[in-house]
């Protein structure tokens, strides 16, 4: 129980900042920038799609986790302290750092998709609202947006998927510590890196059986979620295709 | 009124460079990666790293020589066992097949493609490992390449997609056989954009860790043959970076940096050969 709490509270804390971020950087590339800007912006995040996760859990320990411990977390208790998420000692290694490493890991696929489902929204969409008298932001927020919710959707789902079966980087600086707490602060743990760190030394079948077991919640999980979201974006490919 | 509509110019300024802060950040994340590798990498780095074998604790010096040629032969094997399956896989689903078996290959691909990289590991493990009863450069190209497929499927699919249909009539009308006309028109037409989705693939299961902890699993040593576990570059940051010891967290640096470096390389120099349209996964 421990490992899939780790997980879903990464997982929703990824999403939580990463959400935010890929939506208005895909805005900003669809909608705001000249072509040109945006297609050299879209090429240098593909290339931060390309980074292996051990790289991001690399600059994790080295960089978050100091940074956290030092500065972030005094901070977010000074300031927040009074929720029950911000207390506890700091360590630095944590729910937190793994919930942001994460964060940084699945944004450019969210702005990715996002980028190329807002770009297919078509421009009488667009020109319409404009002509209605509204500005440019409130085109884009109340018809724009909308009119790609559902494919948003969908690339949201995918960067769940990803991020509940991201690995590596989650495994450097979750802690490794298998307890349920309500402070994200506390060290946790999470299904993929419980396997990483014990298949290797796994002995005896009960111990191998119960950690395929967590691969097969893990796996189940992620299907189910991928196949909603590919579903989605088919039909909406459909729909849009048959305007 | 006029209060109303400078209070929506504001929110329309706001929110715009709200969005743009939101893609400087993102965008800002790589370089600062990458610097921030560059520096501490590059002072490690040096030739006998890249030349010698991992010292013991304690010892300076040394390098991943190793780590390095194991990453080589896995990625070596796993790409010949997952690229001529994805690749026909590719060739079948744009050439051949109904209507309702490509959906389905399609979508498994797809759903196969975010399946966990770590379940992979499980998946070659209970395959390769138990019944061999050790780890293996085997066992970790295996669960490698398993991973190669899907999306050596969908990238062969959409390159021959790409091809006007009047290279395959024309070729037909001059009497070649279907089988004919897809290896000497369609495939060679298509080329470029093949090799792009590879390298790219490559250079994706190239970073992968996870799959290898358990199945190639790591080694000091040279590994002969291709029966006994081998370090990879990869594992090697790993378990590098989780040590206690500050000269391996350097030697950390240094096999991230050359390891980001070849990624990136092989993504860039892929990517801009078929410029203006990148490849989509």
């Amino acid at each position: 129980m421990p490992f899939v709490f780790g997980t879903l509270v990464t997982s929703a804390l990824a999403l939580l900042v990463a959400v935010p971020l890929g939506v208005g950087a895909a805005i900003f590339l669809s909608e705001l920038a000249p072509p040109r800007i945006s297609n050299l912006l879209t090429f240098v995040i593909e290339l931060l799609a390309a980074i292996p996760s051990v790289i991001y859990g690399l600059l994790g320990i080295f960089i978050l986790v100091p940074f956290l411990r030092q500065y972030g977390e005094p901070f977010l208790k000074r300031t927040l302290g009074f929720l029950p998420l911000f207390q506890g000692p700091m360590y630095g290694v944590g729910m937190l750092a793994g919930g942001l490493v994460l964060a940084i890991m699945v944004a450019p696929f969210i702005i990715s998709f996002s980028r190329e489902i807002l770009m297919a929204v078509p421009v009488e969409q667009r020109e319409a609202a404009l002509a209605l008298g509204a500005t440019k932001w409130e085109s884009t927020w109340q018809v724009v947006v909308p009119f790609a919710r559902i494919g948003i959707m969908a690339s949201i789902f995918l960067a769940l998927a990803r991020a509940l079966g991201e690995t590596m980087a989650v495994t450097m600086v979750i802690g490794n510590d298998p307890r349920i707490s309500a402070s994200l602060f506390a060290p946790g743990y999470s299904i993929a890196a419980v396997i990483a760190n014990e298949f290797a030394e796994a002995t005896g079948d009960l111990y191998l059986q119960a950690l395929v077991e967590l691969g097969l919640v893990l796996f189940a999980l992620t299907i189910v979620i991928n196949g909603l979201a590919r579903i989605v974006i088919i039909s909406t490919a459909q729909k849009g295709s048959g305007q | 009124m006029r209060w109303h509509t400078a209070w929506r110019k504001l929110v329309n300024y706001t929110m715009f460079s709200l969005t743009g802060v939101c893609a400087l950040v993102t965008v800002g994340v790589l370089f600062f990666i990458l610097g921030y590798l560059v520096w501490h990498g590059g002072s490690s780095l040096s030739w006998s790293f890249l030349t010698h074998l991992p010292t013991p604790v304690g010892e300076s010096g040394g390098g991943m020589a190793n780590a390095i040629v194991g990453s080589a032969k896995l990625l070596f094997l796993a790409s010949a066992f997952g690229i001529p399956i994805g690749f026909l896989g590719g060739v079948y689903l744009a050439e051949f097949g109904g209507r309702t078996f490509p959906f389905v290959v399609r979508y498994t691909a797809d759903l196969l493609n975010g399946v966990p990289s770590i379940v992979m590991g499980i998946f070659a493990y209970t395959v390769v490992v138990l019944p061999m009863k050790h780890f293996s450069t085997f066992a970790g190209s295996m669960a490698l390449g398993v991973m190669m497929i899907p999306i050596a499927v969908r990238s062969t699919e959409e390159a021959l997609r790409t091809v006007p249909l009047m290279l395959r009539e024309g070729a037909l009308a001059l009497g070649a056989s279907k089988w004919k006309t897809i290896a000497t028109v369609v495939v060679p037409a298509a080329r470029k954009a093949i090799i792009t989705g590879i390298v790219l693939d490559v250079a994706r299961v190239a970073g992968e860790t996870a799959p290898l902890l358990f199945t190639a699993f790591s080694n000091r040593f040279w590994s002969p043959g291709w029966n006994q576990p081998t370090a990879s570059l990869p594992v090697m940051v790993y378990t590098y970076a989780i040590s206690p010891y500050d000269d391996w967290h350097r030697q950390a640096w240094a096999a991230g940096l050359v390891l980001l470096t070849l990624v990136l390389v092989a993504n860039v120099v892929a990517r801009l050969s078929v410029s203006g349209r990148s490849a989509h996964l």
